[in-house]
């Protein structure tokens, strides 16, 4: 005999878990998928976990959540070669008693999320992949059928939170698989540190924390980002690029990274430090534009399956995490009226989307991939490079005298993209921010 | 005196518990080795014990015990003598037909008996099949401590053994006592310990002690015994030359260049334990903290990375190579020469060389 | 049948940190698995279970986040899981430890009924002493066989059991009686995945969990680190070697680089020739 649930949840990641927690908590019988060894065995984040929506949906999380550092600075960091030109907000005002931001190591973070799941009433099974969506006759998903023996199951609803790759969801044509142009690959490394050290060399103390973000010369003119998260006794650094950008550049992953922990601006920062975990991951990158459709008869997705990624933000978790909670409470009232769990129905998900921070953030920053893609060169090549010059030209004491310092500033500026390129970059980028 | 300051103490330790030892203990002397002998053969590692116990039992200004038992044949009174040769002071010999094959019950029982009979102050067996499985036993019939597979035994000052040994795997070594409790146990992985040399008609005295043994009391039976085809054995443990080779070498046919390359050199062939695992290779050519320990001459890893639970097993090499595209391999750290090319193209090239340099007429023998 | 499989979590090693600092092992967010020797254990005692009828009883001492291991050993199948969990058992080392299991494999003998045969692991992977084993088998007095190979056939009415165990340079074939204390030889049985319905009963189960006084266990000397007559004194990290290895310079040719590689060996070992020239000849 085939079991039933009432909503099966593919995937024990951040919207997988959002999702069977909610679900859970409001008494529904769940079943949650995991291929992993457990949650969070095969997930990779920086990873900045943002604090308000996790309240939303387990309000007292600092009691006992693995947290890291809560952030207090943030760095910029435009690079090039052997420079960097850097703006940081650091405040006080982060050191409340409710920081909004937090340093978190996902497997460690996952492990205690998913056992919140299973508290609330959830059934996990590990090691178990989806396979394939089960539809009936009528096109309604009903179930689906995993790799272990006898492995079908059904349920009224299945929440597709598989994830970036979401191979169920392409399979079953709801969903594109990745395009190598809206992707990114991501690789990190955990450098450990003494606390001690890293407290010193980030100028923080107690579990205060600093995040860089570098952009420039290290993605080699490829769109991609730099970045060094500092946990309690280690640093997350990695870098990530379009995967359609490696093949064109001729560049690795790892070689990228490589380059960047060498930057002189960096090796200071991890000197002497111990690596552990090398890890790589993908980001969807499509922005607005790449969402697919969110729910259909017997299904909705969420997270990073539903290409949820705010990538000038770099927020991910939250937006998971929300569209899981949505999702959740969509299927909670449908289910608690008794009516089915029908396409028009579960519109009630994305239409709370659209009523959120999710869906207008995605909507705002709708054009900057697009834009940051054609013009990758110019605003990860030219324009720090710009920029150092400018500020080497400002800074260093040689006798020249200022004006001619200036005039030499403006004509690289000119030389090198030309007035009128910098001026419509510059008229593209405001407008794709606005 | 109660009232005196005590020393700041560092973190309150069971080590510092340290007491006198209970008087019916005080009477336990001497460094025992249990000599290992199954079908004739005496294993190695009884050997490389017994060069260790001389050096503890000259610390404690103690005896070398060796304790041989067996059938009574001539296997079980050469192996008494050789014991001798490599440096005991007295030899405990029990001889009895149902000791013929090692069987638990029947070695615990003499074992046991030996110890409260003659009460060593330490006990020293082989890491091996046999020397883990009566250790165990032994140890826990006589409620004391037993520290596996050391790697270093020395004397304290306070005369008690310090057996260092890997835990986690290797990433960490640690010092165990066996406090207050006697004798104090030990097993030793063979290769850790180096073979002392053997003394030619050095003697000492014989103990023969009579044990009441009844086969009808004893519940495991030997129904029968298949020795290994000799030609499928591997030496790993005991070869002087070991090329082993790992996941870098990329599928199970390319192990054949590691094999043609010990062949040349008369050595023996082994792997990482990946390569168990992907089935291009049988567990015993395992090299490492869950496979052999060796101590090779010379050691030649090609594609293996040196995880720390590979090196465990191969530190104590005289000559390392490693054959690795990655410059920064961990292998690195404990190799004296390193390659830095594609092994599957440079080990033909060196078996060629080494062909050439030191076996020009030698024929080709297929190792394994 | 009843057949009782003691299990541990374990760290696992692979992943084992050691703080440059401090040298203390950090445990914190390194995955736990199941002792890898204990699945051959495991596995071979639920063929057994498969084939001739009964149940098979896991057992594990540990910290509360053992259930996990448990948990795990139900998906293979088990049919029931005890975790033994007490303060008391804080710091046991091999004695102790089993001490404690071969109480609570009483206990669990009055509860469900005697076991006919206890497994072990071959040892473990953090511990590695392959003693727990065989220090159970003589508490509870019983037959041990460590290094089996397999276990070739059981006969539960004449209480009979044939294995063939792995020993230096051969294999034994023995015959023993039930019941026994069985440690299984690597490889001897790969581990099944679990069926979906298994799964999902597992992830249902209850794990019976004891205290020491649940167990029966009173003698609380003789547990933890009081029961223990062997102390850890020192931890320290193996130091590394004073230089790291002499990189020897790769030249188009490969057989230029195995000549320089040779010639560097012999400069640096100078008996190493002759020595190598010996072997070489089959002497
Ligand atoms: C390097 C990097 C840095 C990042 N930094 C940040 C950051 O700082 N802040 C931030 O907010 N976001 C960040 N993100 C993004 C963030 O990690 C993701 O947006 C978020 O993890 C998405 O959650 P999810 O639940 O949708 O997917 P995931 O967390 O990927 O979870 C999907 C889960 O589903 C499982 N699964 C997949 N398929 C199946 C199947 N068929 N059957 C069963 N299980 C399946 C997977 O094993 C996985 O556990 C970063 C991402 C990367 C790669
Ligand atoms: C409990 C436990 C016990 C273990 N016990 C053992 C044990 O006893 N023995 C053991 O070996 N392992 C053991 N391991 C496994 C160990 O942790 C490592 O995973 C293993 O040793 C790695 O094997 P490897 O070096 O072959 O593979 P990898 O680590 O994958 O290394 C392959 C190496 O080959 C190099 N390479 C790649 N291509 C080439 C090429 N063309 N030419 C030359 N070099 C190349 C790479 O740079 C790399 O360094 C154990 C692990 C655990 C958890
Ligand atoms: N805490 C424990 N709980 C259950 N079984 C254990 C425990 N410790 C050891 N064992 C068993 O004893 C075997 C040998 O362990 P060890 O002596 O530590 O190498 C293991 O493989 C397990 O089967």
């Amino acid at each position: 005999m085939v079991e039933k649930f009432d909503c099966i949840v593919v995937g024990a990641g951040m919207s997988g878990n959002a999702a069977a927690y909610t679900l859970a908590k409001k008494g529904l019988s769940v079943l949650q998928l995991e291929r992993g060894e457990y949650s969070g065995s095969k997930n990779v984040q920086g990873a900045i976990m943002y604090a308000d929506m996790l309240e939303k949906i387990i309000p007292d999380f600092r009691d006992d959540a693995p947290l890291e550092r809560h952030l207090i600075e943030q760095r910029f960091w435009m690079m090039t070669e052997n420079a960097h030109t850097g703006m940081h907000y650091r405040s006080d005002s982060f050191n409340e008693a409710a920081p909004n931001r937090y340093t978190i190591i996902r497997s460690q973070f996952d492990k205690w999320f998913s056992r919140k799941v299973r508290e609330a009433g959830a059934i996990l099974l590990t090691e178990t992949t989806a396979l394939e969506l089960i539809f009936d006759a009528y096109g309604v998903c009903v179930g689906v059928r995993t790799d272990r023996e006898g492995g079908i199951v059904h349920a009224d609803v299945v929440v597709l939170a598989e994830g970036v790759n979401g191979l169920l969801g392409s399979r079953a044509g709801l969903r594109q698989p990745p395009k190598p142009e809206t992707v990114a690959l991501a690789v990190k490394e955990m450098h450990f540190l003494p606390q001690e050290t890293i407290e010193s060399r980030f100028n923080v103390k107690g579990d205060e924390g600093v995040v860089i973000e570098a952009v420039g010369a290290i993605s080699q003119g490829m769109t991609g980002m730099g970045f060094i998260y500092s946990n309690k006794e280690s640093l997350s650094v990695g870098i990530g690029c379009l995967v359609s950008d490696y093949a064109k550049a001729g560049e690795t992953p790892y070689g990228l990274l490589e380059k960047f922990k060498a930057h002189p601006s960096v090796k200071p920062l991890l000197e002497g430090s111990e690596v552990k975990e090398y890890s790589a991951h993908l980001i969807p990158e499509g922005g607005y534009k790449a969402i697919p459709q969110l729910c259909g008869d017997g299904w909705v997705v969420v997270g990073d399956a539903a290409q949820l990624n705010n990538n000038v933000h770099r927020e991910g978790s939250n937006l998971a995490m929300t569209s899981g909670r949505m999702a959740a409470e969509a299927i909670f009232q449908i289910k608690s009226r008794k009516e089915k769990m029908t396409k028009a129905n579960l519109k009630r998900y994305p239409d709370a989307m659209e009523a959120s921070f999710v869906m207008k953030d995605m909507r705002k920053y709708k054009d900057i991939p697009a834009l940051l893609h054609t013009n990758s060169r110019n605003f990860f090549l030219t324009y720090p490079e710009l920029v150092a010059k400018a500020m080497e030209n400002f800074v260093r004491v040689d006798g020249t005298p200022k004006r001619e310092k200036e005039s030499a500033t403006f004509a690289a500026f000119r030389k090198t993209r030309g007035l009128g390129g910098l001026v419509t970059d510059a008229f593209k980028l405001a407008r794709a921010w606005r | 005196m109660s009232d005196a300051p005590k020393p700041a103490a560092a973190a309150p330790s069971r080590a510092a518990m340290k007491k006198e030892l209970p008087e019916h203990f005080r009477a336990y002397k001497h460094v025992w080795v249990m000599v290992e002998l199954e079908r004739g053969h005496v294993h190695p590692v009884s050997w490389e014990l017994m060069g260790e116990a001389r050096k503890l039992a000259d610390k404690l200004d103690a005896e070398v015990g060796a304790v041989v038992v067996g059938a009574p044949d001539a296997g079980t009174r050469e192996a008494a003598a050789e014991s001798f040769a490599y440096g005991a002071d007295v030899v405990y010999l029990v001889e009895n037909p149902i000791l013929a094959d090692y069987r638990n019950e029947s070695y615990t029982r003499t074992l046991t008996e030996l110890v409260n009979t003659y009460k060593p102050e330490i006990l020293l067996l082989g890491a091996t099949n046999l020397g883990r499985d009566l250790a165990g036993s032994v140890a826990t019939t006589l409620l004391t401590g037993l520290t596996a597979d050391c790697t270093e035994l020395a004397v304290d000052a306070d005369k008690s053994l310090a057996a260092t040994r890997p835990t986690f795997g290797g990433s960490l070594l640690c010092t165990i006592y066996t406090l207050n409790f006697r004798p104090q146990m030990a097993t030793v992985r063979p290769r850790v310990m180096r073979m002392p040399d053997r003394q030619e008609g050095r003697i000492g005295r014989v103990v023969e002690h009579a044990i009441n043994l009844e086969e009808e009391s004893i519940v495991t039976k030997v129904l029968k015994f298949l020795p290994d085809r000799s030609s499928q054995k591997s030496n790993l443990a005991y070869a002087d030359v070991v090329v082993a080779g790992g996941l870098g070498l990329q599928n199970g046919e390319n192990l054949q260049l590691v094999r043609a390359l010990a062949s040349v050199l008369g050595g023996e062939w082994g792997c990482s334990r990946p390569c168990v695992q992907k089935g291009w290779a049988p567990a015993d050519r395992q090299i490492g903290q869950t496979g052999k320990t060796i101590r090779p001459k010379l050691y030649i890893a090609a594609g293996i990375s040196g995880a720390i639970q590979h090196r465990v097993g191969v530190e104590g090499a005289d000559l390392i190579v490693a054959i690795n595209t990655d410059r920064n391999a961990p292998i690195l750290d404990i190799a004296h020469f390193a390659v830095a090319t594609d092994a599957i193209r440079f080990l033909p090239a060196l078996t060629e060389a080494f062909r050439a340099r030191i076996s020009p007429h030698a024929t080709d023998r297929l190792a394994g | 049948m009843h057949i009782v499989v003691c299990i541990k979590q374990v760290p696992d090693s692979a992943q084992i940190r050691v703080h440059p600092v401090t040298n203390t092992i950090m445990r914190q967010g390194v995955p736990t698995i199941i002792n890898p020797y204990d699945l051959f254990s495991l596995e071979t005692a639920l063929r057994l279970r498969d084939e001739i009828g009964g149940a098979v009883t896991v057992l594990t001492m540990g910290p509360p986040s053992a259930e996990d291991a448990l948990r795990k050993a139900l998906t293979f199948g088990a049919d029931r899981a005890v975790l033994l969990t007490d303060r008391f058992f804080a710091g046991s080392d091999t004695l102790a430890t089993s001490y404690a299991l071969s109480q609570a494999i009483l206990k669990i003998g009055e509860t469900w009924g005697a076991p006919d045969i206890i497994f072990a692991g071959k040892q473990t992977i953090d511990g590695d002493t392959a003693q727990v084993g065989p220090g159970i088998a003589r508490r509870l007095e019983l037959n041990q066989l460590t290094y089996i190979s397999k276990v070739t056939r059981v006969d539960v009415e004449k209480r009979k059991i044939e294995l063939e165990r792995r020993a230096e340079g051969g294999t034994q074939v023995l015959a023993s009686a039930l019941p026994c204390l069985v440690t299984m030889l690597e490889g001897s049985a790969e581990i099944r995945r679990g069926s979906f319905v298994g799964a999902l009963r597992a992830a249902r189960a209850e794990i019976t969990t004891w205290s020491a006084a649940d167990a029966g266990i009173t003698d609380l000397l003789k547990c933890g680190l009081r029961g223990s007559p062997t102390v850890v004194k020192r931890v320290f990290a193996p130091s590394p070697r004073a230089e790291k290895a002499k990189q020897v310079e790769v030249k188009p040719k490969s057989r230029e680089t195995a000549d320089d590689l040779i010639e560097a060996l012999f400069e640096a070992k100078p008996a190493m020739q002759a020595d190598l020239e010996l072997l070489a000849a089959g002497l």
